[in-house]
């Protein structure tokens, strides 16, 4: 049998045979579905990249408003409009790495505060121009510029000085940071000619392909860039982004041939659409987590023992099976999961007590009066469903949750980050020290659980300049336990990014940075 | 003068006042907006300081009034100003907008309109016997239905499932006009299915009523074919209520088909606008307001004056 099995996979990597052929023979030999799923995709990737053709992807998440100015990017059709045109001088692969770009290598001073990137020769704008070790210097000073709107001003802010030597572009810090290159790798900080001051919204970078058409909200199209410096991608002679924000319509598109492939795909519909016989439905897990915040400094959530008591009284897998059907995993009051680097997987898992939840409860003395939850659609898909969820399971706990329903318009300017208790949601970051950065550190803008613990402040400085990774990780779960035992989060779930996939797509590998291949599927990807 | 020319010049002359005074609900409108343009642009990730020095960028701390006869005045000359949000002349963006919403409802007008009155006049011609009644029945079916309903449902069986027109409707200046009716075929039938109710029963009570008159009797008892008694003497009198209903729903073909462009990723104004006030981008939602405001009002004053010219009691006031 194994023999036949062989035979009929060689067909495949000689493009002579279809998935859908391939999975009926297999299936006539006794191989389960999935196996022969992912048999059909060893066997389609040993025919190696095809050249030539056009990608086409049906994407969420773009409007009439967008731009192509990188610092103003904030959603996912123009982050993937950006990976088209544009490179950064590192990327973070799907297991964590820093993968050199643009910079050829890098290196970093025994205290990790000054940082050399040298960057890569031979690199040519779309413009003609060749990108040189100022450019670099120009974007970055772009994106520090205080009064620039960039969305990566908190990432570049602590930066002290920067200057260029030759092909050597370096960076020194006002405090160490031996994460610099992730945060280097930030999508915002793609590098432009002259930085970008000129026309920031050109469209001009080193990506694979140039932006050819650019109607924002619609569709973006995009043609072979002929001088590209990395051969491994940028297969397909164009490629072209279809906004189509509606889910059911997407669907449809992918459906019915007119798309490749489509990112969001909605949980309650993911297993059905996973039985339609020309594409896969791919899911990973990812940063990205479902909260509840409450606000530290605010009563009644000043008392720990109320917080404890609440942390108890969510039912995190019920919360995983019914909002997220499955897609996904439970969060443990940390905004950390196993997909990021040096998690440490000994903090124990917080499960539904009610009963416990009961004594904390009563042992913080709270009145009775009940307590308020906001939330609104857009916190996140399902948050309404989420917090009635939660109102039940605190009930059985002899917590009175009263949800309150807010309006998606202005929730995050209005409800979020100024209202006690909340419904909210946070994308993730690539390494543990940005995300505490960013939400856990006491000076932090985001501090939306108004977490202020000089000792954990502490521990996270001494992490970031602590280039010892078992060390490292020792700093990271010790702040992990303090934030789970003590912090205003609550973090019932981590969900999956969902794409589904055409099978005339090649070269499709899942990235827990983000959907559609970390936005990088319509580079990476040719059709067979 | 004539008194016709008179009346139409009067209904002109109403028209730019009563626009005139959509300009300044539009603008007061979104004056009142609660929120703030320059965090809705930034979103979550907006810091103070970037705020800060967005709202100086964009010139918001000037006073209403001058910005209100600032705006009237660019907007009579032509120029519609630059979206906050992405910096391109709205002027442009909005024409090649326009130019769509207009093809899609016009599509759907040919159609629709037509198709509405000779069932109407089908309806009138069988009242009270099946085919009036089936006409009835799958016409407010059609537009009790929701129409993302109707389009999800043509756009699993027809496109999904025969394979016959695309679900995404996306046109461009790169397609010949056949491409294009071919990308719009599922848009226009949901549409025609929506409005076709309206238009179909007001032309059926608008012909019935007419058909109580004694000249109706007169050309029954001439001998003329009932079809041609209600074609030729019914409706040039029942004109001015039809007229009326097939600007309307004209006029929200054209303004009031955001959900479908959704549904089929038309790249249409509806889409256009409510990205742009999800934004707080101002200036692109006064464009609209007026544009819309303008195709409302435009519309309405053709069905008043074509009311006029096919009434003699109107045409000829004592």
């Amino acid at each position: 049998m194994p023999k036949q099995l062989d035979f009929i996979a060689s067909r495949v990597t000689e493009g002579k045979m279809t998935r859908r052929e391939f999975m009926g023979r297999a299936a006539a030999l006794g191989v389960s579905a999935a196996m022969a799923s992912t048999m059909f995709a060893d066997a389609a990737r040993a025919a190696g990249p095809v050249r030539g053709g056009t990608i086409k992807i049906g994407c969420s998440g773009g409007e009439s408003s967008n731009t192509l100015d990188p610092a103003l990017v904030a959603s996912e059709v123009p982050l993937n409009v950006l990976r088209h045109w544009g490179d950064t001088l590192v990327q973070v692969s799907p297991t964590g790495e820093i993968v050199p770009r643009l910079a050829e290598s890098i290196e970093s001073t025994p205290d990790a505060k000054t940082w050399r990137f040298k960057i890569r020769k031979g690199v040519e704008f779309h413009n003609g121009k060749t990108m040189t070790a100022d450019d670099v210097l120009k974007t970055i000073q772009r994106h520090s510029d205080e009064k620039a709107t960039s969305g990566a001003l908190g990432i570049v802010k602590g930066i002290e000085s920067m200057k260029v030597d030759g092909d050597v572009f370096s960076v020194t810090l006002s405090t160490p940071n031996a994460d610099l290159p992730y945060l280097l790798g930030d999508y915002h900080l793609v590098i432009q000619p002259n930085g970008g001051v000129d026309d920031p919204a050109a469209g001009i970078g080193t990506g694979a392909y140039t932006v050819a058409i650019n109607e924002p909200g619609v569709r973006h199209g995009f043609t072979k860039w002929a001088n590209d410096w990395d051969s491994d991608r940028g297969y397909a002679d164009s490629s072209e982004i279809l906004v189509i924000n509606d889910a059911t319509a997407r669907t449809a598109a992918l459906q019915s041939g007119q798309v490749h492939m489509i990112n969001r795909v909605d949980p309650k519909i993911a297993k059905l659409l996973g039985r339609a016989p020309n594409l896969d439905v791919r899911n990973v897990s990812g940063r990205g987590h479902y909260v509840f915040i409450m606000r530290i400094e605010t009563a009644p959530f000043d008392n720990n023992d109320l917080r404890m008591a609440l942390k108890l009284s969510i039912n995190r897998q019920e919360m995983v099976d019914k909002i997220l059907r499955g897609y996904g995993g439970v969060g443990n009051d940390i905004p950390i999961n196993a997909s990021y680097p040096l998690f440490d997987d000994s903090l124990a898992q917080r499960e539904y007590d009610p009963a416990l939840a009961a004594e904390y409860y009563k042992k913080s003395g709270h009145d009775g009066s009940p307590i308020i939850l906001r939330t609104a659609d857009g916190a996140f898909p399902g948050a309404v469903d989420a917090a009635a969820l939660f109102q039940q399971s605190a009930q059985a706990a002899g917590i009175p949750l009263e949800i309150k329903r807010e309006p998606n318009d202005g929730y995050w300017s209005e409800v979020w980050n100024k209202q006690p208790f909340c419904a909210s949601y946070w994308g993730g970051r690539p390494v543990q020290d940005q995300m505490y950065s960013t939400a856990y550190l006491s000076t932090a803008d985001w501090n939306d659980t108004q977490f202020k613990r000089p000792d954990f402040d502490a521990l996270l400085l001494q992490a970031k300049a602590e280039l010892d990774l078992g060390k490292r990780k020792a700093l990271y779960s010790e702040m992990a336990g303090i934030l789970h035992n003590e912090g205003g989060l609550i973090c019932p779930m981590f969900n999956d990014f969902i794409d589904a996939v055409s099978n005339k797509v090649g070269g499709y590998d899942s990235d827990p940075n983000g959907e559609l291949m970390n936005s990088f599927a319509g580079v990476k990807c040719w059709l067979t | 003068m004539h008194p016709i020319v008179k009346l139409v010049a009067q209904r002109l002359a109403l028209s730019t006042l009563l626009l005139l005074a959509a300009s300044i609900l539009i603008f007061v409108g979104t004056q009142i907006l609660p929120g703030d343009v320059a965090q809705s642009i930034l979103g979550q990730s907006a810091t103070p300081e970037n705020l800060a020095n967005l709202r100086a960028e964009l010139g918001l701390n000037e006073p209403a009034v001058s910005r209100y006869l600032s705006w009237l005045n660019d907007v009579l000359h032509g120029d519609l100003g630059t979206a906050l949000t992405n910096g391109r002349d709205i002027g442009e963006s909005i024409g090649y907008r326009l130019k769509n919403t207009l093809f899609l409802a016009s599509c759907a007008a040919v159609i629709s309109v037509p198709l509405a009155i000779f069932l109407g006049l089908l309806a009138v011609r069988y009242k009270d016997r099946w085919p009036d009644k089936m006409i009835s029945a799958v016409t407010l079916t059609s537009i009790s239905i929701p129409e993302f309903l109707i389009g999800y449902v043509l756009m699993y069986f027809i496109a999904v499932k025969l394979g016959w027109f695309s679900s995404v409707a996306l046109v461009n200046d790169g397609m010949s006009f056949f491409e294009k009716l071919n990308a719009i075929a599922l848009p226009v039938m949901v549409l025609t299915l929506v409005v076709l109710a309206h238009m179909m029963r007001m032309t059926r009570a608008a012909i019935l009523n007419v058909m109580q008159s004694a000249y109706i009797e007169t050309a029954e008892l001439k001998g003329l074919s009932t079809f041609s008694v209600i074609a030729r003497h019914a409706f040039p009198n029942a004109i001015s209520p039809i007229v009326n209903v097939v600007m309307l729903n004209l006029a929200y073909l054209v303004v009031g088909v955001v959900v479908i462009e959704v549904v089929f990723v038309y790249p249409g104004m509806g889409q256009y606008l409510v990205d742009h006030v999800s934004k707080r981008d101002v200036p692109v939602v006064q464009a609209c307001g007026i544009i819309f405001a303008a195709v409302y009002i435009g519309l309405n004053m053709v069905a008043d004056i074509v009311s006029i010219l096919a009434n003699p009691r109107l045409r000829h006031p004592k």
